[in-house]
């Protein structure tokens, strides 16, 4: 069978008219200015460093809210404590695309248990006046049901407080031992407990920043910096700096229905910015898409020099 | 050997022979470019890779003095300026010579992998970015990691690629996302001397004329 050649979509660039040009030269001329251009913005505007948040700066600054979170972590009602794969088991809490998981296939592969991992290992790890020893003697021979309902009287009487004392109630040992450790915090020993994990070297900071991300005082800071999803805090860094503008359609998504209300948000998302991007990836084979430069014609402006001589010569030519 | 003819030299000779035919030196380092590359666009391109320059030598300072440098020394805090404002430039000059090939529609004439590698360019431009507001070590590296997780988890990728974990974001950011850029850009330049400027939407192949004086060529362009 004959084989059918296909005419090539554009002519050889060599078939054309040549003008001299210095690839080297252009080259030297735009690092130049590009080093002078970052020189002079870096010296104008520098870069932000606002400076983290530890645990020791969060129980202090806020420790209603310190005490708050610890409760849930130590009830297994936080959000970390209840996020699923992959920290940990919980039932219907990963994220779907349609009928798939991704999440779940994933699996729990950095295991985290809120109550041993934040509240009770540190505990044990400090120095324990006899008043905590106590307390963890009783929450530890306790059945799991009353370890529960002693977290969850006490969240509820710490909420209706609304900051100042709670009322008295049947919490079990829970006060003393979150009042211990908002000691440890506030003193400093918690950020170095959950940082080393029994290790000298330490470089995984992912056990404090769940904690930290579970109340919701990073969360205030965040959105007196303007970072909050629904203030487009994706593309925003603290402070006037541009931050990742280029995030721009990706925060998009989830300033729209029905993204902006779906528990499966960030699984959809994600779904749809891999399709797109996929798509703008196979541009040129994608029909109706690959021929949108020609229906814009924004290429009669690029190159108006060469379409306007080849005007001039088709009217000399006729 | 010399007795194995033009044909010799085993692998090392064939792959010789292969890149000189695919992209002879001036080719590769054209002195002289087809008169219809005459806008400023064209301009873009070469603007993305002075920046990509500046991006990885002032990278290359942090990297030289460590992580934490930056917070306690001001001369570490405006080397951090400089890979902060270069990176920004980087993008918008990447995002404007993106465009500004598209609406050429420089994918024609066996060029597909032109674009494609240059898209991928972009993409792993944004990972690179991203890690590199992760490693930060201050209050935005907590807020994205933090917010990060939860796209990333939802998706199952959390699970191998933990943006909480300072130490493998760090690898990623210095090292293999790095690496990844610099081969995909190098393969990415190679492929446009190869193919060389894509001609202008709807051009046809000019009759063939002797070869004009220097001077007139200039003129031309």
């Amino acid at each position: 069978m004959k084989r059918r050649h296909r005419r090539p979509s554009a002519p050889d660039p060599a078939a054309f008219p040549t003008r001299t040009y210095d690839l080297l030269k252009e080259f030297t001329i735009a690092s130049a200015v590009v080093a002078l251009l970052t020189v002079g913005l870096a010296a104008v505007f520098s870069s932000p460093d606002v400076k983290p948040v530890t645990l020791a700066s969060w129980a202090r600054a806020d420790g209603t809210d310190f005490t708050a979170t610890a409760v849930t972590e130590l009830g297994g009602t936080s959000t970390t404590a209840t996020y699923g794969p992959p920290y940990n088991h919980t039932p219907d809490a990963a994220q779907k695309i349609g009928p798939v998981s991704l999440q779940n296939a994933a699996g729990v592969r950095i295991r985290v248990d809120t109550a041993n991992d934040f509240v009770l290992r540190p505990l044990r790890q400090a120095p324990e006046p006899p008043a905590v020893t106590a307390a963890l003697t009783t929450w530890t021979a306790a059945a799991p049901a009353r370890q529960r309902a002693w977290t969850s009287a006490y969240s509820d009487a710490l909420a209706k407080a609304n900051g100042a004392a709670p009322a008295r109630g049947d919490f079990g040992p829970v006060p003393v031992l979150v009042a211990r450790l908002r000691e440890l915090a506030r003193a400093g020993a918690l950020d170095g407990q959950l940082q080393a994990q029994g290790t000298f070297y330490q470089t995984d900071y992912t056990r404090p920043l769940l904690f930290l991300s579970d109340g919701s005082h990073l969360e205030s800071l965040a959105r007196a910096q303007h970072l909050k999803g629904d203030q487009w805090g994706m593309m925003n860094e603290t402070g006037n700096y541009p931050g990742q503008a280029w995030l721009w359609l990706y925060t998009f998504w989830y300033q729209i229905e029905p993204f902006k209300s779906s528990g499966n948000a960030d699984a959809l998302i994600w779904a749809v910015m891999a399709l797109l991007s996929l798509g703008l990836m196979l541009v040129p084979f994608i029909p109706g898409v690959r021929s949108l430069p020609r229906w814009t014609r924004v290429h009669r402006l690029i190159w108006r020099t060469y379409y306007r001589e080849q005007a001039v010569e088709r009217g000399r030519r006729a | 050997m010399s007795g194995e003819g033009a044909a010799g030299g085993g692998w090392t000779g064939a792959l010789r022979r292969r890149a000189t035919r695919a992209l002879p030196p001036d080719k590769l380092l054209p002195d002289a470019q087809p008169a219809y590359m005459a806008s400023w666009i064209y301009v873009f391109g070469v603007l993305t890779l002075a920046a990509l320059m500046i991006v990885l030598v002032s990278g290359g300072v942090l990297a030289l003095k460590g992580p934490a440098w930056w917070h306690v020394s001001g001369t570490g805090r405006y080397v951090n300026s400089l890979h902060l404002w270069s990176v920004e430039l980087f993008m918008f000059f990447m995002v404007v010579h993106l465009w500004g090939k598209f609406f050429m529609a420089a994918w024609r004439g066996r060029r597909a992998l032109t674009w494609v590698t240059g898209v991928v360019c972009f993409l792993v431009a944004i990972g690179t970015a991203f890690t590199g507001y992760l490693v930060q070590q201050n209050f935005d590296s907590q807020w994205i990691a933090g917010q990060a997780k939860d796209g990333l988890n939802s998706v199952g990728i959390g699970a191998f690629f933990n943006v909480l974990d300072f130490g493998q974001m760090l690898m990623w950011h210095i090292l293999l996302l790095p690496f990844a850029l610099g081969a995909l850009t190098a393969w990415h330049v190679l492929l446009v001397r190869l193919r060389g400027i894509v001609p202008p939407i709807d051009a046809t192949t000019p009759p063939a004329t002797p070869p004009a004086p220097a001077a007139t060529r200039e003129a031309a362009g």
